[in-house]
């Protein structure tokens, strides 16, 4: 039976993958009354396999230590994950994102440095001294892809990865939460000020479930710029960031 | 054919790869330097340059899509392979470093706003 499962690892994860997904919708339906969204649902159930299967086998690949569930490692390497948000990229086109004008690039430019910026900080506060570990942390800040996509790329530990998508999911559950109650506060009623604010949060998950929950019909221009931030991020964090930071940490 | 739409993703996934190399050898960087970031911006102008040239059919876009959608998923499989034990001692950090740089960016929000409207 294990072989069987061994064999055939890929298609085993994939339909792990998808029962956690489905059940993850269906708590954020019922459970959570759609406050937290079902993806930040599901990645919250992911870190918990992966902390059940660090648990049960003592060794670091999370889930995929497990015999039968080797073929995560696969699906949630680097490649598949690469390539998915790669393909993210065919919904935002350049004239869509210029129409949103100054506000939209400043605020998507200003989105990833701010979030760097306090990641950095907080990582630094909270004792880590080496380029790569601060960098990924402060990636995370910025999205929960773009930390280990940083991380990935520098070579930084598994821990301080797992920080970084913790960090990550976080924000996404913060900002699907906290838009509909600021929404009137932050003056969030217009198609402009969507794009400025899923520029300056960049998590793409919180950003369309916050905009859903406040107004359906701003969810495509904040997604526009959202879908651009982490593009921005990945190009930024493990490049001009991490040269920066390297330049004060070692 | 779904399999070019998919075969134009996997293109650009490689020769964003390729420049994110070449990038971080000439920046002395041990690291791919923003690979994701490149293959993004390729994939963006190819795919705006075949609709101006009729050339992507809604067959081959499905072939590009249906990663997209795939794209929550495999971030789900990748949370569940990451060491989270070992990372569980210092969850103070991520609890920090999500919530600090949101705040932020939220109290900043109707600044920059004012200054996209000003301009239009």
């Amino acid at each position: 039976m294990v072989d069987l499962l061994i064999k055939n690892g890929l298609i085993v994860a994939l339909l792990v993958t998808g029962a956690v997904v489905y059940l993850s919708y269906r708590l954020s339906d019922k459970l959570f009354l759609r406050r937290v969204p079902g993806s930040a649902v599901a990645i919250f159930v992911g870190l918990v396999m992966a902390y059940a299967g660090g648990s049960l086998t003592g060794g670091s690949h999370g889930i995929a230590d497990i015999a039968g569930l080797s073929g995560f490692a696969v699906l949630g390497g680097s490649m598949f994950r690469d390539f998915a948000i790669v393909s993210t990229a065919m919904g935002a086109s350049f004239p869509e994102v210029r129409k949103s004008g100054l506000a939209g690039m400043l605020s998507l430019l200003l989105g990833v440095v701010v979030a760097f910026v306090s990641g950095a900080i907080v990582a630094v506060t909270m004792g880590y001294t080496d380029a790569k570990s601060i960098t990924t942390i402060a990636g995370g800040a910025c999205s929960f892809i773009v930390g280990p996509v940083t991380g990935g790329a520098l070579g930084a530990t598994s821990e301080v990865i797992t920080i970084s998508i913790a960090a990550g999911v976080f924000k996404s559950i913060l900002v699907t939460i906290g838009t509909p109650l600021v929404a009137r506060t932050i003056g969030l009623d217009n198609p402009q000020t969507a794009m400025v604010y899923g520029g300056m949060m960049g998590t793409t998950s919180g950003v369309a479930a916050g905009l859903a929950a406040t107004d359906p019909r701003l969810v495509p221009y904040g997604a526009i710029t959202a879908t651009f931030y982490t593009g921005l991020g990945c190009l930024l964090c493990p490049s001009i960031f991490y040269f920066l930071v390297s330049l004060f940490f070692e | 054919m779904l399999v070019y739409g998919v075969a134009i993703l996997a293109g650009c996934f490689v020769a964003g790869q390729l420049i994110g190399e070449v990038l971080g050898r000439i920046l002395h960087i041990d690291a791919n330097v923003g690979g994701v970031g490149f293959a993004m911006m390729l994939l963006i102008i190819i795919n705006q340059w075949m609709h101006r040239m009729k050339w992507m059919t809604p067959e081959m876009e499905s072939g590009v899509n249906f990663w997209n959608k795939m794209y929550i998923p495999v971030i789900v499989a990748m949370s569940a392979i990451q060491n989270v034990k070992a990372a569980f001692s210092s969850g103070f950090v991520a609890i920090l470093a999500g919530i600090v740089p949101t705040v932020i960016c939220f109290l900043m929000i109707p600044m920059i706003a004012r200054i996209g409207k000003t301009k239009a």
